[in-house]
């Protein structure tokens, strides 16, 4: 009896002890992007009271496997609302893994929107269209959730960078978001210049697309690629850039 | 026998009949209670059961292929680590908590302790045998998982070389070098050894629990609470330590978890791990510290509990 007092006096010590420690590493874990879920109501609502006591156990990534291919078997059957509530599920679970936040706002804005807009039951084509804007937007919240997870990494602004020049015409976001992929370390080579190509397309950026595509044409025969050769010579057309100053059909400058 | 032989003979009798200075520590007993342990614990049939469990959700993610490379190679490594993180701390459980009521029950324990055997050498070559398990079951569930990924990963490559034999070479070596980065990753190292350290720290909490429980099947109740309990350590100590707001009962309550329970979360690195975060040396080194620190206080306290218990 008086050794388990003692036990619980030492254990009560070291957990004074080990306090300020666990706070800290708790700390440094979410500074390193380790810890992303917090376990509150809000979780525990979202996911279901058998999901949260999976997470909770230390499983989370499991579970978020099972219902990745659960949202797989709901995609063959062209489940759409199913996939969105067990898209947001296993976004919820796993907020690192990029490719549940690609996966599904791929899902939304590519496949059901589609999807939506060769709905054989829905007569209206106003409808349709409206369907099919929603699901846009549906991917690009998951998108937009998934860059605000995942900060450090630029797949996630290409991504959304995509949506908008595929799905929304929108250019002007669309060279944003490259850039902002661009600014990252791991970004690909390619974002700089996707970029410039995209702001190439917005009407009264002409100048500043010229400057950075000649820029990139600068800097040597790696960036001197078919499509930012045609984009320059479409912005030194528009541009109306002395014949002197513009760069040859091969790729030699002649400025 | 001339005076020589003699004196040989009696020297060698002296040395075998003079009874061996007694040592407070020996090395060699708790090996052998170690080495006894493990043949023990190898004996049950729950250690196979959980390993063949673990191995066959390893080996299950083989039948992924219907996904893109990047979708199984994801599943393949969450449900291998999530199935190696389970099996670890489910033997770490159930292994030691019925250690000492096993020993007690078939009365080994009284043999043992008859002999000049301090009871801190008891209990921590017991331990030593279960820790000595978990890291030969670890071993060997992630040498099935590495052959399962580099089979997965051989035959991915193998296609995309197929499907891109009329590209560029530098498309080409573009394409396989983004199948190997997805593959097996280095970091996933450190998230194994952190996975063997929580399985550490639960058996020799496992041992502290036993040293005063009434039966095994007690120690494995109180060890689930203990282990979901241990999951929300670290939201029970934010909240004791932010919110002033609530009542004395409630405060109370998140105190004593705060307090006596480890922060289980803080083992659970692996899960991001392979969502492709970088685990800093610094994170590593403090997280594999605090985990030993955590074992080795539940050891000697297990110790100190077992000294005073009436056998």
């Amino acid at each position: 009896m008086t050794r388990g007092l003692i036990a619980l006096g030492v254990l009560i010590a070291m957990g004074l002890l080990k306090l300020p420690v666990e706070r800290d590493l708790a700390a440094l874990h979410r500074q390193e992007h380790f810890r992303g879920v917090e376990f509150n109501l809000a979780l525990r609502e979202k996911l279901g009271q058998l999901g949260f006591i999976a997470a909770l156990s230390g499983f989370r990534a499991i579970v978020a496997d099972a219902l990745f291919i659960q949202a797989h078997a709901a995609w063959e059957d062209t489940q759409w609302g199913r996939m969105l509530w067990l898209f947001r599920q296993i976004t919820t679970l796993q907020p690192r893994v990029l490719l549940f936040w690609d996966t599904a706002a791929w899902h939304m804005a590519w496949n059901a929107s589609v999807a939506a807009m060769n709905n054989p039951d829905q007569p209206h084509q106003t409808l349709r269209v409206k369907a099919q804007r929603e699901y846009f937007a549906l991917g690009k919240d998951f998108l937009e959730r998934g860059i605000k997870n995942n900060p450090d990494r630029p797949e996630l602004y290409e991504a959304l960078a995509r949506l908008y020049k595929e799905k929304y015409k929108d250019h002007e976001r669309a060279a944003e978001y490259y850039e902002k992929a661009a600014t990252l370390p791991e970004a690909a080579p390619w974002d700089r210049r996707f970029s410039a190509y995209e702001l190439s397309y917005c009407e009264g950026r002409e100048r500043e697309a010229y400057e950075r595509l000649h820029s990139l044409y600068d800097e040597g025969g790696k960036e001197r690629l078919p499509t930012l050769l045609k984009r320059l010579k479409f912005l030194e057309d528009k541009l109306g850039i002395p014949q002197q100053q513009r760069v040859s059909e091969t790729g030699e400058s002649e400025r | 026998m001339t005076e020589g032989q003699t004196d040989s003979t009696l020297h060698l009798l002296n040395a075998s009949t003079i009874p061996k200075r007694h040592r407070v520590f020996s090395f060699s007993r708790i090996l052998a209670i170690t080495s006894n342990t493990l043949t023990e614990l190898t004996r049950l049939k729950v250690f196979y059961v959980l390993l063949v469990f673990g191995l066959l959700l390893i080996g299950s993610s083989i039948f992924m292929a219907q996904f893109s490379f990047q979708q199984e190679f994801q599943i393949l490594k969450d449900v291998s680590l999530g199935a190696i993180s389970m099996f670890t701390s489910l033997l770490a459980i159930v292994a030691t908590a019925r250690m000492l009521p096993r020993d007690i029950e078939d009365r080994t324990v009284y043999t043992i302790l008859a002999k000049p055997v301090p009871r801190f050498e008891y209990v921590v070559g017991k331990i030593a045998g279960v820790l000595l398990l978990l890291a030969i079951s670890t071993l060997v569930m992630v040498a099935a998982f590495l052959a399962v990924l580099y089979m997965r990963e051989q035959a991915v490559l193998q296609v995309t070389a197929t499907q891109m034999a009329s590209a560029p070479p530098d498309q080409l070596a573009d394409a396989l070098r983004a199948v190997r980065a997805f593959a097996f990753n280095v970091d996933l190292v450190p998230g194994i050894i952190i996975i063997f350290i929580k399985a550490c720290l639960l058996a020799t909490l496992t041992l502290f629990v036993s040293t005063f429980a009434t039966s095994s099947i007690f120690t494995v109740v109180i060890m689930v609470f203990v282990y979901f309990i241990g999951h929300l350590e670290a939201t029970a100590r934010e909240y004791w330590l932010h919110e002033h707001g609530s009542g004395l009962i409630t405060r109370s309550f998140l105190a004593i978890v705060a307090l006596l329970f480890p922060d289980l979360q803080a083992f659970n690195l692996v899960d991001d791990i392979v969502a492709g975060t970088a685990i800093s040396m610094a994170v590593f080194a403090r997280t594999a510290l605090l985990g030993v620190f955590y074992t080795l206080i539940y050891t000697l306290l297990a110790v100190f509990v077992f000294y005073g218990k009436e056998l």
